[in-house]
């Protein structure tokens, strides 16, 4: 179901633009044609394993390879010493953060030490997989047993063990003289937190913990790399940007961009956690020393040990409200786990936990904490559900306390166009208010929920989107069908969302248009599928390649007709002479006559897009808890949700849905288990125990439409901001349900117990 | 002109102040000059003289730049040193 608020530009008839067709990709999917990483199959193929640390820090003073490369069936083997032995000081700007190549290739495989159990140590190509994992165990390791560090706030003492003995701390760009754990510390603050406490009547302070958890993708990390003899290296894998695993490639070993290819397959979902570029510089290094090409395949347990999760997180908050219901005072400390190398979402975090609401005292201390945890890597919203978690709970709290409805108090406070976000911004025109009005009108809201240990909670998220470089090219066919190749990675439906804008540009069917996910040799540059930029900013660089074959269409008919170019307008898919109307061509004739009028017509187009619009959501979800066990049942949860223009609504609506239950995973099971020694004890999902169709109801979602003025047709980036508020709003559930305030993540059987137990006693009988 | 809201971890740079009004077409040259005003600023901005510092970004009016310190910068606007973002 959609609200749409406004229309934009004053476009009422969109024809293509928020239709619900037949995916492109569809057949192949349902059909299992599609090709993925592991359906690759090449002549000659090698196969590779990983050896990986079984401890949690340790330096290594010894590896011993002999035994395993003269195992029969063994063509290479190769450890840290194999990478980038002359750039030892190099830096790598990869945008957002500049890096020591040293580090890059060291968390590809060790070369002195290991910073968590899993951590890369050797590898080993063979012909097949078994002889590979078979010769692991005859790598030779002697490593220095160190103490490690696991929970955050313990990494961030004075005397705690280092994991990186040179690191200090950095404090927007001043330095620590000391080591440190915590790689970086900032601060936000607007007004006066003092006066703004001294205002309020009404103060909540809580702290939060939430630990590691994985995105959960279902296809695990793969590789096949060929090292071909002319020194080009050819990369076929599953991630979310080409383009990027061919930078990242390229920094680790050494070569320049130009001598990478690479292919991007299909990918089973990646959540912000197929960014980094794990396997592909070890199959690179296999395939150099044998001349074959080299597959890898992770393990379920390879990826929850050895990939990035999300941060765990230690979150303080506290919020002040007057009497008559305004927010006037929020103060909060953050210290997000980074793993083995620094860069946690701890900054995101910070920067979007207050923004639903008006709140004119604001001081926000955020820091970033390594320690003996996989490096973590991003994750939907990064960094924002843990934040959003801690502040939602605040916010229902004092809502409580002020004796105001949950989701009138947000209304009251709601950030909207013209006010400031406590990060200092002002805002541009947003949608938190549409869809808290949308939540509170809705049959869920308006429906009452009865029952004993039954409770219904609430939450706001935000979540700021992406723009970045996006390239589009495409070719007109003689049938009036359209070749469109562009960079994205296919996640959630992009090639459908970015089609159906190039279709309503040209006024034909998006069924007219054939997309396709270029490699790195076939498209411009791309930034990678993350960040909810997508639709936006491919989506973008579609329409303005739509627009170049429309002008130049237009001057075919003109010269087809004999004409100025000037004498000929464009609507609906039809070419039209303005001073003789009997002169009239559909877009498919057209294209029928292009061999006559000049040739073939391709459209090219980049968008570097600037408009980006954040987006808002708000959940309402029921949950019944069983207080002799523990558990707790998600009765029903909804979704509303700012879309901007939703392009797709099908993909829209799966977006939210797939937000909202990694959400429901997050607050009640997912966690990774370390025991004392920094051993990971849930490493399969088995133990991981992510939620299923069984633990789900079908969860409602409400696209709310706030046209965003920075794209053409108000797209704003829907992938995010859904797993924002859930965490939230079940632990507010939970609290209305059994009188609970629970804060700690997940909110799982045995903590609901000993907490159930902690209030009533004994075993809780009530 | 420009007004460049400092970040409080900064603001011992510009004797306490949070906001500056400075002069500069591009933001290099806004931050050049508030470099002049307060020495130091620049170093804790930008990185090796060619892009902003790892880890920030910066907001014109309230839209985060991604043309680095040629953005133009319109008279009378607020530029806010934010952290930076990524998405998953």
């Amino acid at each position: 179901m959609a609200v749409q608020q406004e229309d934009y530009l004053g476009i009422t008839d969109y024809k293509v633009v928020g239709t619900r067709p037949v995916r492109h990709d569809g057949a192949d999917k349902v059909t299992g044609r599609a090709i993925y990483g592991t359906d690759l199959n090449l002549p000659d193929m090698l196969h590779a394993s990983v050896l990986r640390s079984p401890h949690a820090h340790a330096r290594i003073k010894s590896i011993d390879t002999s035994k395993a490369e003269v195992l029969e069936g063994v063509r290479a083997v190769v450890t840290g010493q194999d990478l980038a032995l002359n750039a030892e000081e190099q830096l790598a700007d990869l945008g957002e953060e500049v890096v020591r190549v040293k580090d890059m290739c060291a968390a590809v495989l060790a070369r002195e030490k290991v910073l968590y159990q899993g951590y890369p140590v050797a590898a080993v190509a063979a012909t097949n997989v078994h002889i590979a994992e078979e010769a692991l165990d005859l790598i030779e390791v002697e490593y220095e047993v160190l103490p490690h560090v696991l929970d955050v706030r313990e990494a961030m003492k004075d005397d705690a063990p280092l994991v990186h003995e040179d690191q200090r701390t950095k404090s927007m760009g001043e330095q620590s003289e000391n080591f440190s754990n915590v790689a970086s510390h900032f601060r936000t603050e607007l007004g006066d937190i003092e006066q703004g406490f001294a205002e309020a009547d009404v103060i909540v302070e809580r702290e939060f913990r939430t630990d590691m958890v994985h995105q959960g993708y279902i296809e695990p990390q793969n590789a096949t790399v060929l090292w071909n003899a002319d020194g080009v290296v050819t990369i076929w894998c599953s991630n979310q940007g080409a383009f990027g695993v061919r930078d990242q490639t390229a920094r680790i070993l050494g070569i320049p961009v130009s001598q990478i290819k690479v292919v991007p397959l299909e990918i089973g979902g990646g959540f912000g956690g197929k960014i980094k570029a794990y396997l592909e510089p070890i199959a690179a290094l296999l395939s150099r020393k044998t001349g074959h090409p080299v597959k890898m395949i992770m393990s379920r347990t390879e990826v929850l040990q050895a990939t990035g999760p999300t941060s765990g997180s230690w979150i303080r908050v506290k919020m002040g409200a007057t009497k008559d219901g305004k927010l006037v005072a929020a103060e909060s400390e953050l210290a997000y786990e980074a793993g083995a190398f620094s860069g946690s979402p701890v900054g995101a975090g910070a920067r979007n936990m207050l923004a639903p609401y008006i709140i004119p005292h604001v001081l926000v201390d955020g820091y970033d904490v390594v320690n003996n945890k996989p490096s973590s890597s991003a994750y939907r919203a990064p960094g924002t559900t843990n934040a959003a978690y801690a502040v939602e709970t605040v916010v229902d709290e004092l809502a409580e306390k002020l004796g105001v409805d949950p989701l009138e108090f947000r209304l009251s406070n709601s950030a909207k166009e013209g006010t400031r976000r406590a990060d200092g911004p002002v805002n541009k025109r947003i949608g938190h208010e549409e869809c808290v009005r949308a939540a509170v009108s809705s049959d869920h809201y308006q429906t009452a929920l009865d029952g004993k240990y039954r409770g219904r909670g609430v939450a706001s998220g935000f979540w700021g989107n992406g723009g970045g470089v996006s390239s589009a090219a495409a070719s007109v066919n003689a049938d009036g069908t359209i070749n469109l190749v562009e960079g994205s990675t296919d996640i959630g439906g992009t090639r459908t969302s970015v089609a159906m804008q190039m279709a309503e540009v040209l006024g034909i069917s998006e069924q007219q248009i054939r997309p396709q996910v270029g490699d790195t040799d076939s498209i411009g540059y791309t930034g990678v599928t993350g960040g909810s930029r997508t639709t936006f900013a491919t989506g973008w660089a579609a329409y303005k390649c739509a627009q170049d074959i429309k002008e130049q269409m237009m001057a075919r008919a003109a010269m087809l007709w004999e004409i100025s170019e000037d004498d000929v307008e464009f609507d609906q898919g039809v070419f039209q002479s303005k001073s003789d109307p009997s002169k009239s061509i559909t877009f498919k004739d057209l294209a029928a006559q292009l061999d006559s009028t000049g040739g073939p017509v391709m459209g090219r187009a980049t968008a570097k897009p600037t408009g980006v619009g954040g987006a808002y959501a708000v959940a309402i979800v029921d949950v019944e808890v069983d207080p002799d066990t523990g558990k707790v049942d998600i009765l029903r949860a909804s979704i509303f949700q700012d879309a901007g223009k939703a392009i797709y609504p099908p993909y829209v609506e799966g977006q939210m849905q797939g937000g909202v239950a990694q959400a429901i995973g997050w607050a009640l099971n997912e966690e990774y288990v370390y025991d004392e020694d920094g051993i990971l004890r849930n490493s399969s999902l088995l133990d991981y125990r992510m939620p299923t169709c069984l633990d789900l109801p079908m969860i409602e979602a409400h696209i709310v439409e706030v046209p965003n003025p920075g794209h053409p047709y108000g797209v704003r980036g829907v992938g995010e901001v859904p797993i924002v508020p859930p965490t939230a709003a079940v632990a507010n559930a939970i609290y209305d349900a059994i009188g609970l305030r629970l804060t700690e993540l997940p909110m799982s059987p045995p903590r609901v117990l000993e907490a159930w137990w902690d209030k009533n006693g004994g075993n809780g009988s009530a | 002109m420009p007004e460049v809201w400092i970040p409080s971890l900064m603001r011992k740079l510009t004797d306490g102040q949070e906001k500056v009004v400075v002069g500069g077409n591009t933001l290099r040259e806004v931050i050049e000059n508030l470099d002049a005003q307060f020495p130091g600023i620049k170093d804790r901005v930008v990185y090796e003289d060619y892009r902003i510092a790892p880890g920030l970004a910066v907001a014109i009016d309230g839209v985060v730049t991604e043309e680095g310190l040629r953005t133009q910068i319109p008279p009378d606007s607020e530029v806010h040193f934010v952290t930076s973002i990524a998405g998953g």
